[in-house]
């Protein structure tokens, strides 16, 4: 591969594991590092949010939030098929 | 960039490219998997004081499917407060799994526990609960601060803090000069004389951001690398949530194992589906009677209470009985063992079967009614085990408690029988409980010289404090052999075939995609390997396979090291689809404990098939051989022989 340009393709995504909040986020991409899984990749501009290059591999366990030094900057989203019903006991 | 430098308008990618190169490693113990296992057996080895090596595909700070965290340790047999012994629980879970278990493993568990919980504790680790925000519990021990859970009478199985834990190994690891690959995926095993069945002398891996090559030369190697998943379920468009376990947990240890000539057992067994993310609720995040959610208030859609009951379904009347063998029961399990099978002797309270309260009048929904149990136990659960068990701290408790879930106004909905959440068809299988895996000794040493195995890598293994103990076991016994052990030599043609094989996909400009590949394997798998099995499926099921590795394996492709990886998974998901097929034909008889039927062997469970069926390659065939159940003969005498320096050093 020396010498050929290769890129991450970001996929067209089923789900959106990962917002975040570019206001917050100052881009040290410890989120990147933890996760074990490899979904995300820093952002070419430095203190910009890493990007998630790979939505679908995400296993949603939150490490990523969990480390997350500035609150509020990343949130993890429950699939919306896997959202659960609850109601008020009377 | 410009436009005419990126016309797909993708990101460069990020990570300097070495796939040029070749990086070449000596070390003592070599340990490939860094979850729960893989760091025990990094410590245990490195405490006896060899160089050790440690590869990990994620980032052993959180990786693995205990990385997250861990709300329970099961069999801490030896804690000061139990009223059970190793021997007891071990035959109890031998028993209780109709003795298709793993006798030498659980040993280990049950009696070497407890050391790794108080170790965890000195990495900084939380095990009791030091701010006593349970006191006055009937769960707590109030001189040593432990909470309990399941079975309060016989305390064999604490409440614990298990998000502190991997991030306290890790840095244990390094602490102690442990040299840490991650993002590095480990491809193959090298054998003394590139010979399957000969010692095993290094592996080969390849690093998934940079493309690197790297050969690790070894005295002892440890496999740590949990077991397979994506055999029967794939979900294309959600590829990270197609089964229970993080998704680069391909069982690849089992695939390289294999070509190896490492000998397996119980490879037969499957189970239906019991999660995977397009079909269940997240794991933990629903009202259920199970596991983190035991032993939680049930009500129906009117709001009635659903009874408790015990193995002889006397009513429960309050909480604490949920937490007492029945009368004239030494102790039960959790979960009663084999499920579908279950064992009178071990089975514990729970709610009756869905189908049994419907004709009872009771309503769907149920719901889990967290809101009318007492403080101590509501917190327990949801606070507690919800929180600290994995995946449970950001996706359950955080997200709930944002969106307004309120444990002490809400009921939370159940959504299916037992500790599921999720329906699937009997044709999608999932290798769940205590599945097959590789045979150990009693040095956790595999059929191969210098190979040693861990965690859930081994047969009929499962749950977090077996894979520290056994981690731990199988770390200090690889030591103690690399201490007398000679460097070998490896095979420079071995690995350069490896690395023409692993580099392939990333050679071809356009071709089939991991994801295809994958579901190609599980609809196979689901027709000629599902519920029912016969001799004309499995051998089809097997010619198959071959076809795809002589057309479709050569038209693999992959853009970039990330995309590599995902590819070279799906390659062991093939291999281990192949194991399971030959392990299926080897066992020409039904079972219930392994969930095994075969329609031209319809008996189930003859009793000259009581037994472990073993297969492994020999010269590239399958061999097939067998052990008794209880190969492990006297676990006392034999686990005390082995471990003379570990009982020596651990007296008081
Ligand atoms: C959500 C969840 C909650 C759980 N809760 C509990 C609990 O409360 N109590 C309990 O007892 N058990 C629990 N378990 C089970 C327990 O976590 C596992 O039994 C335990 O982690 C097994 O340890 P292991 O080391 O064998 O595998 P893992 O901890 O999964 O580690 C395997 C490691 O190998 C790495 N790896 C895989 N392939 C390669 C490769 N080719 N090269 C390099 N590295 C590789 C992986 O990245 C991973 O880090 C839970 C499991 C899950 C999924």
């Amino acid at each position: 591969m020396k010498g050929k340009k290769i890129y991450v393709h970001p996929e067209a995504a089923a789900l959106q594991p990962l917002t975040f909040d570019a206001g917050i986020c100052d881009g040290c991409n410890r989120c990147v590092e933890v996760c074990q899984v490899d979904i995300l990749v820093p952002d070419p501009k430095k203190g910009n949010p890493p990007v998630v290059v790979y939505p679908g591999e995400c296993w949603y366990g939150g490490c990523c939030v969990a480390i997350c030094p500035k609150p509020g900057a990343i949130k993890l989203n429950t699939p919306l098929m896997n959202r659960v019903h609850w109601k008020k006991k009377d | 960039m410009k436009e005419k430098d990126n016309p797909c308008h993708c990101l460069e990618w990020p990570y300097p490219l070495l796939d040029d190169q070749v990086q070449k490693i000596s070390t003592d113990v070599l340990i490939l998997g860094g979850g729960i296992a893989g760091c025990w057996a990094a410590i245990a080895a490195a405490q006896k004081g060899v160089r050790v090596a440690l590869v990990e595909k994620g980032a052993i700070i959180r990786s693995g499917a205990g990385g997250s965290g861990c709300d329970h340790w099961e069999s801490a047999a030896t804690n000061p407060c139990s009223r059970i012994t190793p021997e007891e629980l071990t035959q109890a879970m031998i028993q209780a799994h109709h003795r298709y278990n793993n006798g030498i493993s659980h040993y280990i568990e049950c009696r070497e526990g407890y050391d790794r919980l108080l170790d965890l504790e000195k990495f900084g680790g939380k095990i009791r609960d030091t701010e006593d925000k349970f006191q006055g519990a009937e769960f707590r021990d109030e001189k040593t601060k432990f909470l309990f859970a399941y079975d309060y009478e016989n305390k064999f199985t604490l409440r614990v803090w298990g998000t502190t834990f991997k991030p306290a190994l890790a840095r244990e690891c390094r602490r102690l000069g442990v040299d840490v690959f991650d993002r590095t995926m480990a491809t193959s095993l090298l054998t003394e004389g590139n010979q399957q069945g000969a010692r095993v002398v290094g592996a080969t891996g390849i690093n998934g951001r940079t493309g690197e090559f790297i050969t690790f030369m070894a005295k002892a190697t440890v496999l740590c690398m949990s077991r397979p998943t994506r055999i029967w379920l794939f979900s294309p468009g959600l590829p990270g949530i197609s089964e229970f376990r993080p998704p680069q947990c391909t069982g690849d240890g089992h695939a390289m194992g294999w070509k190896a000539g490492v000998e397996f057992a119980m490879m037969e067994k499957s189970v239906k589906g019991e999660w995977s993310g397009d079909r269940s609720f997240p794991p933990y995040g629903v009202g259920n009677t199970h596991n983190t959610w035991y032993a939680c208030n049930m009500v129906d859609a009117d709001g009635r209470e659903i009874p408790w009951v015990d193995r002889d379904r006397r009513v429960l009347t309050d909480i604490s009985q949920r937490h007492r063998p029945a009368p004239g029961q030494k102790l039960f399990l959790k979960g009663g063992g084999e499920p579908d099978v279950p064992s009178y002797e071990f089975q514990g309270p729970d709610i009756l079967p869905t189908e049994e309260l419907l004709a009872e009048g009771f309503k769907l929904p149920f719901y889990a009614d967290l809101a009318g149990m007492p403080e101590q136990e509501r917190k327990a659960i949801w606070g507690l085990m919800v929180g600290e068990e994995g995946k449970t701290k950001i996706p359950i408790l955080k997200a709930y408690t944002e969106v307004g879930f309120d444990p002490e106004k809400h009921l939370i909905q159940s959504y299916g029988e037992g500790w599921q959440s999720g329906g699937f068809l009997p044709q999608e299988r999932q290798l769940f409980g205590l599945p097959g895996g590789m045979v150990n000794d009693w040095n956790l040493q595999t059929n191969l010289e210098g190979l040693y195995a861990a965690g859930d890598q081994l047969f009929a293994a499962n749950c977090h404090g077996h894979a520290a103990a056994t981690g731990h076991y199988a770390g200090r016994h690889a030591a103690n052999y690399a201490r007398v052990a000679a460097l070998s030599t490896i095979d420079n043609k071995q690995v350069e075939k490896e690395r023409i094989r692993v580099y392939a996909p990333l050679k071809k400009d356009g071709g089939i995609g991991w994801q295809e590949l994958n579901m190609r394997i599980t609809r196979l798998m689901q027709h000629y390997c599902g519920e029912i099995k016969s001799e004309e499926l499995l051998t089809t099921g097997l010619d198959l396979l071959k076809d795809i590795q002589k057309l479709e394996v050569p038209q693999l492709a992959a853009r970039n090291p990330h995309e590599l990886v995902r590819t070279l998974e799906v390659l062991n998901v093939l291999t281990n689809a192949e194991i399971v097929l030959n392990a299926c034909l080897a066992r020409k008889a039904s079972s219930k404990p392994l969930h095994f039927r075969r329609s031209d062997y319809p008996e189930m469970d003859p009793p000259e098939w009581n037994k472990l069926v073993t297969i492994k390659l020999e010269n590239n065939e399958v061999a097939i051989g067998k052990k008794p159940l209880d190969y492990y003969v006297s676990l006392e005498e034999n686990y005390e022989s082995h471990n003379v320096d570990y009982l020596e050093e651990h007296k008081s």
